[in-house]
């Protein structure tokens, strides 16, 4: 694939050249030097290069708010995917977050000898299943937890929280014990190679153990799932956030509540927001626990910022400000706890929180917590 | 078919395991030849990342080594390395991999006989074990 068949693919050529992408963009408002509308200029006036070698490339959060206000409706993050899988072909890869360790854990988990052991942590007061029909996806969880405990985040309290929430409602998931990594960071890296051999593999996996339903406590897995996977697998079964399969329960009467006397704000995170268009969901679900009063920030829904970084590439003192500025509207909504439905929403504000760096840390302090959290301390 | 012989890479800090490598040398000590040695400057500037892109290329054990707590040249550097490789092994564990397979060493420059020792432990430990299981990439190239 080269330049001129992105162009073609993702229709880039409709570009009106009339700046909104950029005026809107969240990277654009702290980083000078980064512009959705002249990158696609650069692509379209034949400067493949200026693109493709540039490091912008990689800063993009492909977070959709530029897609949303594009008069011509150009699919910008889409475009920015397929150049970044060029870029990796002429050994661009970016500055990946953390070294690149997520990444790498990812290319490694394409190893088809590896037996893993992600379901250590699971202990007999969780209920699981040999042969239900639905299967709780666990994703990144049992390797992010290690690698965030200096900033006192465990993923997998998220993935034990849905566990018990499905508990409650007399479900009992399917666990796998060698699932491997969805492909989501590889696939927005450009590393297509990976993602493939990843979707490959899961969908195997999903097919022998002949499940009819995926949840997932993770917006990244559930998106990758739902509008990825088809393009390179078929998995033959339903895909469902846990917010929106709570949601459902709930209006079914199927999930009683016990009183949390919290005022709370929700953060939508960009793969469930505005990539899926689930926003009423998460709500719902709040609103359903007596005693949470939910306010609304200053942006939110389709206007809501992203946490800053995606796919744990281009981390900089940008996105820093960016987590900042959405850590600011979260606590001036006099909310003392601020809800997300995203493990990695979660890892970055709670960076920005306890970054030791005096220039990068954010100075508003916000209690933390993913919907499946508040949910499991609400259960009776 | 010939017997397995395991690849190890080794990160070796400049002011003392990298310098015991030197002595076993001149020393004339024998050691398998399956190490290739990395030198860094110091043990607590080893990565996370280093170790995986070792695996990745197909290592079937990793050594970081450097000086003891208390000599490093940068006043800390082992206890930076020792943080880094612990929290490295328990995301190793989750993927699978055998702990023998990623090993933590303290070798003065004195030592030239303990890092050979150590090699030698590894590699028979390694036999044992067989190839990585990350082992696509060599395989094609074999």
């Amino acid at each position: 694939m080269n330049l001129e068949d992105i162009i073609q693919e993702t229709k880039t050529y409709y570009c009106l050249e009339c700046g909104k992408c950029t005026s809107v963009c969240p990277v654009a408002r702290y980083d000078p030097s980064f512009s959705p509308r002249q990158m696609i200029e650069n692509a379209l006036l034949g400067f493949g290069n200026e693109l493709l070698f540039d490091k912008e490339l990689f800063s993009c959060l492909t977070c959709y708010t530029c897609q949303q206000k594009c008069p011509s409706d150009i699919d910008f993050p889409v475009f920015v995917q397929k150049a970044r899988s060029l870029a990796q072909d002429n050994e661009q890869h970016g500055v990946c977050a953390h070294s690149g360790q997520l990444q790498s854990l990812a290319r490694l988990m394409t190893g088809p000898a590896i037996k893993q052991k992600r379901l250590e942590w699971l202990s007999k007061e969780y209920r699981v299943s040999e042969n239900g029909d639905v299967l709780l996806w666990v994703g990144c969880a049992p390797y992010f937890a290690p690698i965030f405990e200096d900033i006192e985040f465990n993923a997998l309290d998220i993935t034990k929280a849905s566990l018990k929430a499905l508990n409650s409602l007399g479900i009992a998931p399917k666990l796998l014990p060698n699932e491997k990594c969805c492909g989501h960071d590889a696939l927005w890296t450009g590393d297509v190679e990976t993602f493939k051999k990843l979707a490959e593999y899961n969908a195997a996996q999903i097919k022998e153990a002949g499940v009819k339903k995926i949840v997932f406590s993770c917006p990244e897995g559930y998106r990758t799932f739902k509008l990825d996977y088809p393009n390179y697998v078929d998995l033959g079964c339903e895909v469902q956030h846990i917010s929106e399969f709570l949601a459902e329960k709930i209006e079914q009467n199927g999930l009683k509540f016990k009183e949390i006397k919290k005022k709370v704000t929700y953060q939508d995170p960009c793969r469930l927001g505005r990539h899926l268009g689930v926003y009423e969901a998460p709500r719902k679900v709040l609103k359903s626990i007596p005693g949470i009063e939910l306010v609304e920030m200053k942006h939110s829904g389709l206007e809501s910022i992203c946490c800053g970084t995606s796919a744990f590439t281009n981390c900089d003192s940008y996105s820093n400000m960016l987590r900042a500025e959405r850590l600011c509207e979260a606590t001036e909504t006099g909310a003392e706890l601020l809800i997300t439905a995203c493990p990695k929403c979660q890892t970055h504000f709670r960076c920005a929180m306890t970054d030791k760096g005096k220039e990068h840390r954010s100075t508003s302090k916000i209690e933390i917590m993913d919907l499946a959290n508040l949910v499991a301390n609400a259960i009776e | 078919m010939a017997e397995f012989e395991p690849q190890i890479v080794a990160f070796c800090c400049n002011w003392c395991t990298y310098a015991a490598a030197d002595l076993a040398g001149t020393s004339r000590i024998h050691y398998p030849p399956n190490v290739k040695i990395v030198r860094v400057m110091c043990s607590g500037m080893v990565n996370p990342i280093y170790v995986l892109k070792a695996f990745e290329g197909g290592a079937d054990g990793v050594l970081v080594a450097g000086c003891h707590l208390t000599d490093c040249h940068y006043i800390d550097g082992p206890v930076k390395c020792d943080a880094a490789i612990d929290k490295l092994r328990k995301v190793l564990h989750v993927l699978g991999l055998e702990d023998e397979r990623l090993r933590r060493e303290m070798i003065a420059t004195s030592e030239g006989t303990v890092f050979a020792h150590v090699i030698q432990e590894m590699v028979e430990q390694l036999k044992k074990l067989g190839p990585s299981p990350f082992k696509v990439k060599m395989e094609a190239l074999a």
